[in-house]
């Protein structure tokens, strides 16, 4: 592939993605005197770290008795046991300092009377092991996310972190089941970069547009994990996918959980507050994956509203509008843009929506990726933080307001380590070539695609696929179909059709590239769900609706190539990481 | 009388028409901006019948039907499409905005879609704000405090709220591409998104640098050349108010 231009750098790491984890880990890593470069396709502050609203979890206690120990509890609890302990208590005792940090960087954290970071409950967030509701989610009102990367764009800024933004990550480069470096895609003038480092740290976020309705950013396509895949390895537990009770009906709009920690509810087409039946303690502050199915229950049974009985209604209508204008300003202007709602009047038109990828590359509490060939194993050179992660810290299900938390910590953790293990001037490992020219006989394949199948057409019936045979509820039936028909989109990749032959912002060959990581991630999660013959947490099954710890406390990995995948499992971690906290066996889950 | 005129190569030419193929009843012709780098050819419009029966209420679902299933390989930026990142910002029917929140019953007649107005334009709707990202990062858009100890800052409800109206700023830059000061001296004038981003650090009751930062914004270029004409308020699609943050910071300069 001479016909590319290659310019090489070399960094002592490089972060892949500039959402909250990546820039929290570029700054880590600056600071540490690291020379490190952050690659990513869109601009820091267009990530979608962005459109996070309700809040990050930390017990700091400022409204309220508040312990580590008990966020530890609910974590392991909301991911119904499938959560690694030890990277659990290492995220929630972590958490607070790290909350406290975000407000030194500058985040402008909503305030209490007495000037401390405002906490608001959120669901699944309890006081003393599950008991009553505990305000534990500090807030920017409902801008949490937006603060939050803002802050830490600034930090690296201040922090001189290079950047190489609107470049296109292809492929990483592997020597000896070690990562090398990465080769990106500059859009802005079309020339290909080869950069070596002594680690790699994947920051690319979720893979949320495998779906047809996610509340997820259109770049929201898992780049990093599908090239995690390309290179020979695993993702783990991709079959747990977490649907928000609330996105906006018909459009998609992720409506905070932050609405139901200020005491919004939710009611069906009898004006019912159906929650009170599933979830008697928690009632609308359940875990998302509980409320998830019940309105999915309600809907089935005919307690759906509008003329296609197809959602149910969200209040917010009792609150005092002061509070709404206070707290939630920026669920006002969602409902209005896009229900047409007015909040202090009206009811917000919901329905449960594809939001977060508990699954991910799998890694260890220091953000180190994991393999397993007879046991667990470290994949020197690379490392994985943020929604492309699975540590795995939110198991079967995550509670709202852990995902900020889990980019900060786990962005902080991995820079933490990188620092340890890489001593500045180490010199650089030579490339083999054939490893660019494999990334780049795949990016110029694409490109001269001459086919009949546009990209916008196996994306959609890739995405049809996932939303009718992998949602909220499964069974043997609808994935089994999905099986097959999720390779039906692969396939059509064999006549694919690329308009734009051009390099510089070549958006044609930027979705489709996308397209190709997106489709391997949907393979691996119906592939996943169809061999988790349990329920547990986001993964419903209708034939199995009990959850299995004897055969399923475990997480699956897949490997996939082409569309072939294989599917093998690794123990969940069963003890904490130290000794201030004990293990918490498994128990029925019950909100 | 001097005449003035774009350089031949600027000048925007017709170009292709795509008619309909659905057979739809209720059409809207829609015109984007194309211009290619990797061919010498000059921008022209294209324009695009789109079927309004089966397109959703946002000016980006309509430019999202157009790549799907007309013509792929328009370029333009996009991601959240619900107006927090700021991406698709635009020039539709004249006036700036996000595509993404911009409903198309909004505009009349047929709509016309430009890059942001004034930026080098990379590739059809994708303008280059590599410069604006500069000025930003010439403000130090960080928190300056020497407390180091390891609990936070308390910080007032009063003095918090002193941040709404600013911190929610997306840097679209539909402020500053919409401000004539900002078209003649973009160079130097900060214009009115980074100035507003100054002025959200001066005012925060943490900071510890709000004189240092006054005197580095007290410039006749960076900071007056802000003539209150008022489009960066008009243009806000976050409602947010530019010229007022500037307001205050001469205010604060004047009475300093």
């Amino acid at each position: 592939m001479s016909a590319y231009k290659i310019i090489d750098h070399e960094y002592d790491v490089v972060v892949l993605g500039a959402g909250g984890s990546g820039l929290r880990a570029a700054v880590g890593l600056s600071e540490a005197g690291l020379k490190t470069a952050c690659v990513s396709k869109v601009f820091p502050t267009r990530s979608h770290t962005s459109a996070a609203q309700g809040g990050i979890s930390a017990a700091l206690g400022n409204m309220g008795e508040d312990d580590w120990r008990w966020h530890m509890y609910d974590t392991v609890k909301g991911a119904d046991w499938l959560g690694d302990q030890d990277s659990i208590e290492y995220l929630c005792k972590e958490a607070p300092a790290a909350v406290l940090e975000l407000e030194k960087y500058g985040v402008p954290f909503s305030r209490t009377e007495e000037g401390k970071i405002y906490q608001r409950p959120f669901g699944g967030m309890t006081k003393n092991y599950g008991n009553e509701t505990v305000q534990r989610t500090c807030a920017a009102a409902d801008r949490t996310g937006h603060a939050i990367l803002h802050t830490l764009y600034g930090q690296a800024l201040k922090h001189n972190t290079e950047f190489f933004i609107e470049y296109f990550a292809l492929d990483l480069i592997m020597k000896d089941g070690a990562c090398k470096g990465i080769i990106a895609w500059n859009l802005n003038d079309g020339t290909i970069h080869r950069f070596r480092s002594h680690t790699t740290i994947i920051a690319t976020g979720g893979y949320g547009k495998v779906y047809y309705s996610a509340t997820s950013a259109h770049t929201c396509t898992g780049d990093g994990n599908a090239m995690a895949l390309r290179a020979g390895l695993p993702l783990q537990d991709m079959e747990f996918v977490q649907f928000h009770p609330t996105g906006i009906y018909g459009h998609g709009t992720l409506i905070s959980e932050g609405v139901r920690g200020e005491g919004g509810y939710l009611v069906n087409s009898k004006g019912e507050r159906f929650m009170e039946r599933y979830a008697p303690k928690a009632k609308d502050l359940a875990s998302r994956d509980v409320v998830s199915r019940s309105i999915a229950v309600e809907i089935n049974e005919g307690r759906g509203i509008g003329k296609e009985q197809d959602h149910v209604h969200l209040h917010i209508d009792h609150l005092d509008p002061k509070v709404i204008d206070e707290r939630l300003p920026g669920i006002s202007e969602a409902s209005k843009l896009f229900a047409n709602v007015d909040v202090t009047k009206e009811p917000i038109p919901v329905v449960p929506t594809v939001h977060y990828n508990m699954g991910g590359i799998p890694t260890n509490y220091k953000a180190e990726v994991l393999t397993v060939n007879g046991s667990e194993k470290t994949v020197p050179g690379l490392m994985a933080i943020g929604e492309a992660a699975c540590v795995s810290v939110h198991g079967a299900n995550r509670l709202g307001s852990n995902s900020l938390i889990d980019l900060v910590v786990f962005g902080r953790a991995a820079a933490k380590r990188a620092a340890e293990l890489i001593k500045p001037g180490m010199k650089h490992d030579e490339i083999d070539k054939n490893e660019t020219d494999r990334c780049l006989d795949r990016f110029d394949k694409l490109r001269n695609s001459q086919g009949s199948n546009p990209t916008s057409e196996l994306r959609l019936s890739m995405q049809k696929t996932m939303q009718s045979k992998c949602a909220v509820f499964r069974s043997e039936k609808t994935l089994k179909e999905g099986v097959n028909e999720i390779r039906k989109p692969y396939d059509g990749m064999d006549s694919l059709s690329v308009k734009d032959k051009s390099l510089i912002f070549n958006t044609d060959l930027v979705e489709t590239l996308e397209f190709d990581n997106l489709i391997r991630q949907a393979i691996t999660t119906m592939d996943s769900a169809y061999h988790r013959k349990e329920s547990r947490g986001a993964h419903a099954r209708e034939d199995f609706p009990n959850r299995d710890d004897e055969n399923y406390m475990q997480h699956t990995l897949s490997w996939c190539n082409g569309s072939k995948t294989k599917i093998n499992y690794r123990p969940v971690h069963r003890s904490t990481l130290t000794n201030d906290v004990q293990y918490f066996p498994p128990q029925e889950r019950v909100y | 009388m001097v005449q003035l005129n774009l350089p031949a190569n600027s000048k925007v030419e017709k170009g292709q028409y795509y008619k309909d193929k659905t057979g739809s009843k209720n059409i809207r012709k829609v015109n984007v901006y194309r211009w290619d780098p990797s061919k010498n050819e000059n921008p022209r419009l294209d324009t695009y019948e789109v079927d309004m029966d089966n397109c959703s209420s946002k000016v980006l679902d309509i430019l999202n039907k157009i790549k799907n299933e007309i013509d792929p390989s328009v370029a333009y930026r996009r991601s959240c499409a619900h107006g927090v990142c700021g991406s698709c910002a635009m020039n539709m029917n004249g006036k700036n905005g996000l595509a993404c929140t911009k409903a198309h019953s909004e505009l009349d007649g047929d709509i016309d879609i430009y890059p942001l107005p004034h930026l080098k334009v990379l590739k059809d709707l994708i303008g280059d704000l590599s410069t604006l990202y500069k000025q930003y990062e010439s403000v130090e858009p960080w928190l300056k405090t020497s407390k180091v100890n390891d609990k936070e800052n308390i910080q007032s409800k009063n003095d918090r709220a002193k941040l709404d109206g600013l911190y929610e700023c997306i840097m679209c830059a539909c402020c500053s591409t919409s401000c004539p000061s900002y078209w003649w001296n973009g160079e130097k004038y900060l214009g009115p998104a980074v100035l507003l981003q100054a002025y959200r650090w001066i005012i925060d009751s943490r900071d510890e640098d709000r004189k240092e930062r006054l005197k580095k914004v007290a410039d006749e270029l960076k900071l007056y050349r802000c003539h209150t004409i008022l489009n960066c308020t008009n243009a806000c699609p976050k409602g947010l108010n530019p010229a007022k943050a500037i307001a205050e910071i001469k205010k604060m300069l004047a009475t300093a």
